[in-house]
């Protein structure tokens, strides 16, 4: 007798067979679910193992045995842990993330605005890193292993090797504190005017954007580089065409996938590894959220902020293996 | 009639980096200079680092990597193209002057469609509309005898077989109507049978569109069938240049008569052909994809003998040898050593067994490790098996580079500083390291230059006779099966479609794979070409 995931390992042979693509990119999906649940679980089993607990550290000096038991009563957390796992799951599902224990609000409203706020700051740093990237990784292939070249390796290798919070307090010394022609610290609050809030978030983008450029920038010269070297843009070269065309036509096709894929690894670390960034310039984001909440082990929020953060990163990772899937021909036109 | 192409003393330079010491300029081509006049052929023949494929693309004033043309002139109908700036140059190239690669396979851009692709260059140069260059292209494939060639434009490089992108490049250079096109060894990649139909194709193209061409190759027989001069060159030197007829039947130098002569037997065959030292019984195997590459195979391997296995890619003959060694377990069948069973896993097996099996591989220069002197290549298996070390193994080694014919010069030495006949003969001396009763050859001379690989098959002959060896020869190449085995096995899509002495395999009457293939070679004979598509055609109409 056929087992029957045999049969369904048989239909999916199938389908791979006639819809490659599609069958790669549900896979693709379901790994992704399947990795944040797991992520979940990590998480809220990281968060129960921290030293600390809630109740001694709110009460501080006034703890006593009675008060901590009280608390911890209030809280729910003399039930089993699984209980607690999946009643907060079952709230995750629905977008309810729970409510803070340090100050009883609930945790979604507040994350909302402060996602929003680590969004703004991503997006400019993205905005201003990746065609900087891309560009100055198509200068360096242009000049290889000239002058401009040597210069754009070694600045970014210098600003990538730097710590971040390095980089931001140098930022700060200089141009808020020597010039005074930049805004410290950058906090921004609703209903800021806009100029004002691209002002405050200067600093802070500048950080990251050193951060990010010389790993997306040495990864594009070194994508272009293998493209150019191949046998087909000889071709191109000997069917008279110019240089430019030939490398909006028959490179950048081929050389899109391992960028797009460490674009998409660098925009991740922009909403994740902003944490440092934020504290530094006291930005109101997920990041200082995150920090401040684990201070007082508020853990909610905490687990919260690092579901989102993993949420984000396999979203992002997930986008980039989908774009290099489409992108190549193999895969979108079966034999 | 006034030349097309008139290239005068030409000397292309290019700087090479040697490890350790300042880069140095050195000259790759000393002064060439030919002729061609509007739709004659001149082949290009010689080993690599002759600089055949060198001076071709010169004719599109193009230098490969760090190459450059330092002085003559590349005359294309009477106008100097080498002074010319960029723009002027991309003018002709693609237009006047088309260049079809050796690997079609990487010549294509994988991400566009073949249609598109081939006609660029033509709309590009403003030659003619898209729909035009679309017609033509669509006649071209279908002269090229392109199956489906309506369509054929539409699929993507990943899409066609190897010998199918080899014509489509021919199209693609075709497509502009171009007065000279570069062949630069268009069929050495593929296999026999589909090298005579790409040759043909090829030669019905360049009659039919009157385009002339360089052909570059370094098989005499092939470009005998397709040339009307012939220039042999040698490390960047003209050794013998003149037409056709005179080089293959009345050739002048030294070295074109050792080219002309490179295909003969050296070997009588081998009476008694029972003794069998390895037996292959009813074999199938299979790839960890579910896919058979081994349909019920049997043959044996006579002691102190050659067996050749002869097929095309994808025939399975090297999946036989992964077989013996045990690296791919079959899933039916026995292998006998002997008088020993052979257990089908390679770690089953004992030591000892290991031992007297040993491979020889086609490209030696991924089978070293780069970083061992040939000593340490050699002394490996002479440690692993016999436990020598110190001073005993090294006279051990030593005695195996003189039978190699190399010498104590190159102990010290790294695969890098050897060149390939002398890589494959270490890789010779490494496997003879272990004593072994059977050497499982695979293609071990088909990526060196005719004389060279000659050297080696004259090397393998006189070990055999000296240490009573046998081998298991893999080749696709039935001129090497003629020189050297005593039996021959055919095979086709891995199943053996013919096995036996060389003399009734080779001779009628044939099995009808066998018919093909032997057909399929190319011979060094004037109208060769002509005189197989005929008596196929004559076959098909038969039928």
């Amino acid at each position: 007798m056929a087992s029957p995931l045999a049969g369904v390992r048989a239909a999916r042979h199938r389908l791979k067979e006639t819809h490659p693509l599609s069958v790669l990119i549900a896979e693709r999906l379901g790994l992704s679910v399947l990795l944040l649940w797991a992520v979940s679980v990590l998480i809220f089993a990281g968060v129960e193992a921290l030293p600390g607990d809630f109740a001694e550290t709110y009460l501080g000096q006034s703890a006593t045995p009675q008060s901590i038991a009280n608390i911890r009563e209030d809280l729910g957390l003399d039930r089993p842990i699984t209980t607690r796992y999946f009643e907060w799951l079952g709230g995750v599902v629905q977008g309810d993330f729970g409510n803070s224990w340090a100050s009883g609000a609930p945790v979604t409203e507040q994350i909302t605005k402060r996602l929003g706020n680590s969004l703004f700051l991503a997006f400019f740093a993205a905005a201003i890193s990746v065609p900087l990237a891309v560009g100055l990784g198509m200068v360096a292939v242009h000049y290889r292993n000239r002058i401009p070249d040597r210069v754009i390796n070694v600045v970014s290798l210098a600003a990538i090797s730097l710590p971040e919070f390095f980089i931001g307090y140098i930022l700060i010394v200089f141009f808020a504190v020597q010039m005074g022609i930049a805004t410290f610290p950058s906090t921004v609050y609703d209903n800021m005017p806009w100029s004002e809030r691209l002002a405050a978030i200067a600093l802070p983008t500048a950080t990251l954007v050193m951060v990010v450029l010389a790993h997306m920038m040495r990864m594009t010269r070194a994508a272009i580089i293998s493209v150019m070297s191949s046998a087909y843009m000889e071709t191109a070269e000997l069917k008279g065409l110019g240089a430019f065309k030939a490398i909006v036509k028959h490179a950048a096709p081929n050389a899109i996938a391992p960028i797009v894929n460490v674009v998409a690894l660098n925009l991740a670390y922009l909403v994740v590894g902003v944490v440092v960034v934020e504290v530094v310039f006291v930005y109101p984001g997920m990041g200082q959220y995150m920090v401040d909440a684990v201070t007082v082990r508020d853990m909610p929020v905490v687990q919260a902020c690092g579901l989102i953060f993993a949420a984000v990163y396999i979203l992002l990772n997930m986008a980039a293996d989908i774009v290099a899937i489409v992108a190549n021909p193999r895969l979108r036109h079966p034999r | 009639m006034s030349d097309l192409l008139s290239v005068r003393d030409l000397r292309i330079g290019a700087t090479i980096f040697p490890p350790g010491e300042a880069p140095m300029d050195i000259e790759i081509v000393h002064g060439v200079s030919f002729d061609l006049q509007k739709g004659k052929v001149l082949g290009l023949i010689g080993e690599s680092g002759a600089g055949k494929s060198t001076i071709g693309l010169a004719a599109l004033a193009y230098g490969r990597g760090g190459v450059r043309i330092t002085s003559g002139e590349v005359l294309l109908d009477g106008e100097d193209i080498l002074p010319l700036d960029k723009k002027g140059i991309r003018k002709i190239r693609g237009a006047r002057v088309c260049y079809v690669a050796q690997s079609a396979a990487a010549s294509f851009n994988p991400a566009h469609k073949l249609g598109d692709q081939v006609i660029e260059a033509t709309v590009e140069h403003g030659l003619m509309t898209r729909a035009e260059a679309r017609e033509r292209a669509d006649y071209l494939f279908e002269i090229l005898g392109l199956p489906d060639p309506k369509n054929f434009g539409n699929r993507f490089p990943h899409q066609v077989s190897g010998g199918q992108l080899q014509r489509a490049m021919t199209a693609m250079a075709l497509c502009s109507k171009p007065e000279l096109i570069v062949f630069d060894e268009p069929t050495t990649a593929l296999d026999v049978t589909t090298q005579i139909d790409v040759l043909a194709a090829i030669k019905n193209a360049i009659e039919k569109t009157g385009t002339a061409a360089l052909y570059i190759t370094h098989d005499l027989a092939v470009v005998a069938q397709i040339s009307d001069d012939i220039m042999v060159l040698r490390n960047g030197d003209t050794v013998e240049y003149g037409p056709v007829q005179q080089i293959i039947e009345n050739p002048r130098q030294e070295y074109t008569k050792a080219l002309v002569n490179v295909r003969q037997t050296k070997q009588t065959e081998a009476r008694d052909q029972t003794d069998a030292l390895l037996k292959v019984e009813n074999i199938s195997a299979a790839y960890g994809n579910g896919v058979q590459v081994l349909h019920d195979v049997s043959l044996h391997v006579p002691r102190g003998q050659t067996l050749a296995v002869v097929g095309e890619s994808g025939s399975g003959k090297s999946t036989l040898a992964r077989v013996i060694t045990g690296l791919l377990p079959p899933f039916k069948g026995s292998i006998k050593f002997g008088d020993e069973e052979l257990s089908n896993a390679q770690k089953d097996r004992s030591r000892d067994h290991l031992r007297r099996i040993q491979l020889i591989y086609q490209m030696a220069d991924t089978a070293m490790n780069p970083r061992q002197t040939v000593g340490q290549i050699i002394g490996r298996p002479l440690q692993f098996y016999f436990g020598k070390r110190g001073a005993e193994r090294k006279k051990e080694v030593i005695k195996l580079l003189d039978e190699i014919e190399m010498g104590e010069a190159f102990y010290d030495r790294y695969p890098a500083e050897l060149s390939g006949g002398q890589k494959q003969r270490v890789a010779i001396a490494r496997a003879l390291a272990a004593q072994p009763e059977l050497i499982l050859c695979d293609e071990p001379t088909s990526a060196l230059d005719p004389l060279v690989a000659e050297g080696i098959l004259d090397l393998l002959l006189r070990l055999q006779k000296e240490r009573q060896v046998s081998y298991l020869f893999i080749t696709h190449d039935i001129a090497i099966v003629r020189a050297i085995a005593d039996s021959v096995a055919v095979m086709l899509q891995g199943k053996l479609v013919d096995f036996g002495p060389r003399s009734e395999v080779l001779n009628p009457p044939f099995d009808d794979y066998t018919d093909l293939l032997l057909k399929s070679v190319p011979e060094m004979e004037l109208g060769w070409l002509e005189k197989v598509l005929a008596s196929r055609k004559m076959e098909s109409a038969g039928h």
